[in-house]
C-alpha cells in the first residue's frame, strides 16, 4: 500500500472519509483546526457534509441528532471544546447512539495553553459527562496509529451503541508523517436499525426506535444503566489493547506510558540498554478499557522493583496504574505538561533513580 | 542510522515548505520519517522552524533537543540553535541574510548566499530551495534525483514555476561544491 507524507490532522479527517464516515460538524479550536481546513474542501468531494456549528455545544448535539437519525457521524477538538461537547456526550451514552470524537489535547486547565498535553486522562476515561456513562478511549502514538483507530472507532461506536474517543496529543496533530489508509478497515454500519429512527416502514418494524435518555421510572432507569454497565464490562473484555516493549529480559523497572510521551520512553529504553540497563514498558493503546493484566503481569516479573507512569499530566494515569499493580511492587509517577515534554536523558535520570531506591 | 535536520528561519521564508520536501524525499527513498513543526502563538514574519527526521528503524522519540545538523535561514536562528548541534553535524549558514558563523569547530559549517543566487536564477522566492539543493548535495540525506522529483510533486499544481525550482536545485547543489 502507497505511503503518503500527512500531517496528523489531515489524516485524520482522510482517515474519517476512508472509513465510511461522511459528517463531520465541528468548531475549530488550536492545535487540531487543519481537520476542519481539510475537510471543509475534502467532504464535499466524496459528497459527504462539513459543518460548522456556532460552539461546541451545539456540535455535541449535532452529532447526537445525526447519530439518532442513523448517520456515521464525527468530530474533531481540543480540550476546552470537548469540555463543552460533554453534556451532549452524556445524553448519546444514555440513549446508547454511536458517534466518535477525537480530542486533540492541549494543556489545561481552563484555556490552558495550545501545546502538547495528556491532561484530559481523567477526562476521557473517567468524567467525561454525569450519570454512569462511558467512553471507550483509544490513544494513538503515531500518525498511522491515529489513522487507524479513527477508521476501527466507527464500527466500535456501532457495536456498542456508544461514543467513541481518540485522544491523542497535540504532537499527534501536528506532526507529518507517513501514512497508509489500510481498506480492510473501511467497514459499513451493519446495525442502525436497532437504535436509529429511520422509520417503522423501512425497517419492516412494529415498535418505535427511541431516542431517549430520560427515564422517569427508577427501575426503568436502573435497567437502562445495568445494560449501559454490561456493555462497558464487555468493553473491558474484548477491546483491551496495548503494546509490550523491551519485556523479555530480567527489568528491574517497568514503564508505563501511552502517546507521544511512549515514544520518547522508547528512545530512553534504547539509551539505557546501551548502558546495560534493562527497563521494559506497556504502552495503553485503550485509556478504558485500561490493560490492567498487561500491566500487572509485567510488574509482576521476579525482576521487577519498581512501576513508573510516564504522562505529559500531572499524575493520572498512575492511578489506573496502581489498581492494575495492586501494591505487588511500588508504584510512581514522572511528568511535565503544558507543553513541556520530558526529554529521554530525564527520563534515563528518572528510571536510574527509581532503581536505586529514591523517588 | 538516524538523523535530525533542524530548519529555522522566520516566516515566510519557506522554512516548513523544505522541511516537507525532504521529509517526502527521504520517505520515497524507505526511510522512517517524521516532520515537527513549531507551532505556538506566532506572528507573521516571526521565528518559523521544523524538525525533520530521518531514520532507518521505527522512529522513537519525534522531539529534539540535539539535532544532527542545522539550516540557518536568518541571525536569531544560528545563534539560538548553533550551540545545540551534535559534534560531526552541519552548520548551513543563510549567508545572505548572516554575517556571522556559528563559531563552532566541530562541524561542517558552510555558508551559501541563497538569496543572491535565487536572484540569478529568476526569482528570490526561490532561496529556500537553493538552501535545501545546497544542504542535501552537502550532506547526501537523499540523492538529488529524488529531491527533484519531490519538489516537482510539490508543485504539480504550480507547473509554471517548475522550472524555476528545477534551476534553484542546480544552483544551490553547485553552490555546495564550492
Amino acid at each position: 500500500m502507497a505511503k503518503v507524507l500527512m500531517k496528523g490532522n489531515e489524516a485524520i479527517g482522510e482517515a474519517a472519509i476512508r472509513a465510511g464516515c461522511l459528517n463531520y460538524f465541528a468548531y475549530p479550536i488550536t492545535p487540531q483546526s487543519e481537520v476542519a481546513e481539510y475537510l471543509v474542501r475534502r467532504m464535499p468531494e466524496v459528497g459527504g457534509v462539513f459543518l460548522q456549528g456556532e460552539s461546541e455545544v451545539a456540535v455535541g448535539y449535532m452529532l447526537f441528532g445525526a447519530a439518532g437519525a442513523g448517520a456515521r457521524v464525527f468530530t474533531t477538538s481540543s480540550s476546552p471544546g470537548i469540555s463543552l461537547m460533554s453534556e451532549a456526550i452524556s445524553y448519546i451514552c444514555g440513549a446508547q447512539c454511536p458517534a466518535v470524537f477525537v480530542n486533540i489535547m492541549r494543556g489545561g486547565p481552563g484555556l490552558g495553553g495550545i501545546l502538547p498535553s495528556q491532561g484530559d486522562y481523567f477526562q476521557a476515561t473517567k468524567g467525561i459527562g454525569h450519570g454512569d456513562c462511558r467512553l471507550l478511549v483509544m490513544a494513538p502514538a503515531s500518525v498511522q496509529e491515529a489513522v487507524e483507530m479513527v477508521m476501527m472507532a466507527f464500527p466500535l461506536a456501532e457495536k456498542y451503541r456508544n461514543p467513541v474517543m481518540v485522544l491523542g496529543d497535540g504532537l499527534i496533530g501536528q506532526m507529518m508523517e507517513p501514512v497508509a489508509f489500510p481498506d480492510h478497515l473501511k467497514t459499513e454500519p451493519s446495525n442502525k436499525d436497532a437504535w436509529s429512527s429511520n422509520g417503522m416502514d423501512h425497517r419492516g418494524s412494529q415498535t418505535r426506535n427511541l431516542v431517549r435518555s430520560l427515564f422517569l421510572d427508577p427501575t426503568v432507569l436502573n435497567d437502562n444503566n445495568l445494560a449501559l454497565k454490561a456493555k462497558y464490562d464487555r468493553m473491558r473484555a474484548e477491546e483491551v489493547r496495548s503494546e509490550a516493549y523491551n519485556i523479555d529480559g530480567d527489568y528491574q523497572c517497568l514503564i508505563v506510558s501511552y502517546g507521544t510521551m511512549s515514544r520518547v520512553c522508547r528512545t530512553a529504553i534504547d539509551m539505557l540498554k546501551a548502558e546495560g540497563i534493562e527497563v521494559g514498558m506497556i504502552r495503553p493503546q485503550t485509556l478504558f478499557p485500561f490493560p490492567e493484566e498487561a500491566v500487572g503481569e509485567a510488574a509482576s516479573k521476579a525482576s521487577c522493583k519498581h512501576v513508573v507512569s510516564i504522562e505529559m499530566s500531572m499524575g493520572q494515569m498512575v492511578e489506573d496504574v496502581a489498581l492494575s499493580v495492586l501494591g505487588r511492587v511500588p508504584v510512581s509517577w514522572y511528568g511535565k505538561c503544558g507543553g513541556e515534554i520530558p526529554t529521554p536523558e530525564e527520563i534515563i535520570g528518572v528510571v536510574k533513580a527509581r532503581i536505586a531506591g529514591k523517588e | 542510522m538516524q538523523s535530525e535536520i533542524k530548519f529555522a528561519g522566520f516566516g515566510g521564508q519557506g522554512i516548513l515548505l523544505i522541511g516537507k520536501i525532504l521529509a517526502h524525499a527521504a520517505m520515497e527513498e524507505g526511510f522512517e520519517v517524521a516532520w515537527v513543526p513549531s507551532y505556538g502563538p506566532e506572528m507573521r514574519g516571526g521565528t518559523a522552524y521544523c524538525t525533520v527526521v530521518v531514520a532507518d528503524r521505527p522512529i522513537g522519540s519525534p522531539i529534539i533537543k540535539n539535532p544532527l545538523h542545522l539550516v540557518a535561514m536568518n541571525g536569531p536562528s544560528l545563534e539560538k540553535f548553533a550551540p545545540t548541534v551534535k559534534k560531526g553535524g552541519i552548520i548551513f549558514v543563510n549567508s545572505s541574510l548572516i554575517n556571522f558563523g556559528s563559531g563552532r569547530d566541530d562541524v561542517d559549517e558552510f555558508h551559501v548566499p541563497v538569496m543572491e543566487i535565487a536572484q540569478k536564477v529568476g526569482n528570490v522566492r526561490a532561496a529556500n530551495i537553493v538552501c535545501l539543493a545546497a544542504f542535501v548535495a552537502r550532506s547526501g540525506i537523499v540523492s538529488m534525483e529524488t529531491l527533484k522529483h519531490c519538489i516537482k510533486e510539490e508543485f504539480a499544481n504550480k507547473p509554471k514555476l517548475i522550472p524555476l525550482n528545477m534551476a534553484a536545485v542546480d544552483a544551490g547543489e553547485e553552490a555546495a561544491k564550492k
